[in-house]
């Protein structure tokens, strides 16, 4: 079944096109990653999914995008339901300037959760699937700043988990840390697709590798690619995909 | 040796910086020492008549003798009626102008009038003032009116820090929030505001500072010449700091027998503007701990 489905999906800053014509199907409870030199329209693409391009100035999307079978620049569609349905994670981690508690319960907050029962569950929950409870669990009143890189990452990932998305958005989310953090959030992903369909851009092409089910190389803006990962990167059909797989520009 | 090959380089090179570091050191030693000699001289020549009586009692004897209590508590409620009314107002358009008008004409339309508005001279204010709060209105000279009028020249100074404090918090916040499904007013009043809070309160107080010093938004307005009794309502004239320094200066009955008194009232005067630079230093750095430790 499919989670997100593009058809033929432009999309314009001012002048610029920065995405030409994508169509593409992304499987439920399946890890799909975006490779391709900086600038190819990976990340641009990713946040039409929760329409994060919405909130730059001139920027105009044309084509179709469903998840879970709803068109998603629908009118009638209110974005912050979309969000709450489509969560995401940045590259730099960017907890809130509240306590650890606060900031996994925050997107419940917002969306209207007001049962305290149910919040201190969902924050535990959520921080058990980010894995990061072990580490936290004594000191949840304390600033989530003053954690470190990689559990801060956790903390961001555990707050988008918080709101139950059945999609999970993931922009380069261990570009920012040491390999050991790296290689937790890894493991991490792994484990999440059992209940999320992930969707992570990534410039570690043995990230993908390691952590994705399917890959879509994108270049100057086209999806050039799209495969099952290990097809991808053992037997391209693409030369320009082949070129950058095997390093020779990117 | 393969460093410093040209000895005669280096030298002018180390010379030309210690010259220039020890000119921007006296610069700023100067600064200083302009400060500290206002605050000595206003303080060497008001001291002899601070006591607990100049603070606390009404001018008496053609205001050279007695206190200065009513001036102080004139300045207490002016200084507190302008912020009632320029902290909402200018706090609720400097979050307007950031956070939610787009790039455009009109958002530079209201920034271009905002910075006006803070370059009209003081005296004009209160020609305005009078002309719309006194007369138009129907207020009098009042509280209320001169209240209302150095609200309006707060508020150019309240809108700008609020703006800049806003533009200090990193977007990545704002994103972060927005993706987990908040509005944008719910991003703005849980996660932006509580994180400039600290330095909007800190351009709030030092306005205060501005405020309370202004003498001639409050000559037409509100500020009375002598009125030894403690106002009773917001329609009531008061005698205001400023205006008492200015009067017993120039117009008193006599003027060389009131010196000191205006010496001694110039000394409460910065006296109060210090306190509240001080304030507003501790409120950020309380609000700073309090915003990161929520």
């Amino acid at each position: 079944m499919n989670s997100i489905e593009t058809k033929d999906v432009h999309l314009y800053y001012g002048d610029f096109h920065a995405l030409k014509g994508i169509s593409m199907a992304m499987k439920k409870n399946q890890v799909t990653a975006f490779i391709g030199p900086s600038g190819c329209g990976k990340s641009t693409y990713l946040r039409c999914f929760n329409r994060m391009n919405d909130l730059i100035d001139g920027v105009r999307i044309e084509g179709e995008i469903l998840i879970d079978e709803v068109d998603i620049n629908n009118k009638n569609i209110l974005v912050d339901d979309l969000r709450k349905h489509v969560g995401m994670v940045f590259q730099k981690p960017n907890p809130f300037p509240k306590s650890i508690f606060e900031n996994v319960a925050y997107g419940l907050r917002v969306n209207g959760t007001k049962d305290k029962t149910l919040i201190e569950e969902r924050v535990e929950k959520s921080l058990r699937q980010a894995a990061l409870w072990e580490e936290v669990k004594d000191k949840l009143k304390k600033s989530a700043f003053e954690l470190s890189g990689g559990q801060q990452q956790r903390l961001c990932i555990a707050r988008a988990l918080a709101i139950e998305p059945s999609v999970l958005l993931m922009d380069e989310p261990a570009s920012a840390l040491d390999p050991i953090s790296t290689a937790k959030i890894e493991e991490l992903i792994y484990e999440l697709k059992e209940n999320y369909t992930i969707v992570i851009v990534t410039h570690n092409m043995q990230q993908a590798g390691r952590v994705s089910d399917s890959t879509a190389f994108f270049y100057l803006g086209e999806l050039v690619e799209y495969a099952k990962t290990k097809t991808l990167f053992t037997s391209p059909k693409d030369q320009r995909t082949q070129n950058y797989i095997t390093g020779r520009f990117g | 040796m393969s460093f410093s090959q040209n000895q005669s380089i280096n030298n002018s090179k180390r010379l030309a910086q210690s010259v220039a570091f020890t000119i921007f050191k006296l610069l700023s030693f100067l600064v200083v020492a302009i400060l500290i000699v206002i605050l000595g001289f206003i303080l060497v020549n008001g001291a002899s008549v601070i006591s607990w009586e100049f603070l606390t009692e009404m001018p008496k004897e053609g205001m050279t003798a007695g206190g200065i209590f009513p001036a102080i508590v004139g300045t207490l409620c002016l200084v507190a009626g302008s912020m009632l009314f320029a902290f909402p107002i200018g706090v609720l358009s400097g979050i307007y102008i950031n956070e939610y008008s787009k790039d455009g004409w009109f958002k530079r339309f209201i920034k271009l009038m905002t910075n006006n508005l803070a370059g009209i001279p003081s005296i004009v204010f209160g020609l305005f003032g009078m002309a719309l709060f006194v007369n138009r209105f129907g207020f009098g000279d009042s509280i209320l009116a001169g209240s209302l009028t150095l609200g309006l020249l707060a508020l150019p100074v309240v809108i700008r820090t609020t703006e800049e404090s806003l533009k200090a918090i990193d977007k990545s916040f704002r994103i972060g929030s927005l993706a987990l499904g908040a509005t944008k007013w719910q991003t703005t009043s849980r996660v932006v505001l509580p994180m400039a809070f600290p330095n909007i309160i800190t351009g709030l107080i030092l306005s205060v500072g501005r405020v309370s010093g202004e003498t001639a938004p409050i000559l037409f307005t509100v500020a009375a010449y002598f009125l030894p009794k403690l106002p009773t309502s917001i329609f009531d004239q008061v005698m205001a700091l400023p205006y008492h320094l200015y009067v017993i200066s120039t117009s008193g009955t006599n003027i060389e027998a009131s010196r000191s008194m205006a010496y001694g009232t110039a000394f409460i005067l910065i006296l109060i503007v210090l306190i509240v630079n001080l304030l507003a230093n501790w409120l950020r750095r309380y609000f700073s701990k309090k915003v990161k430790m929520q």
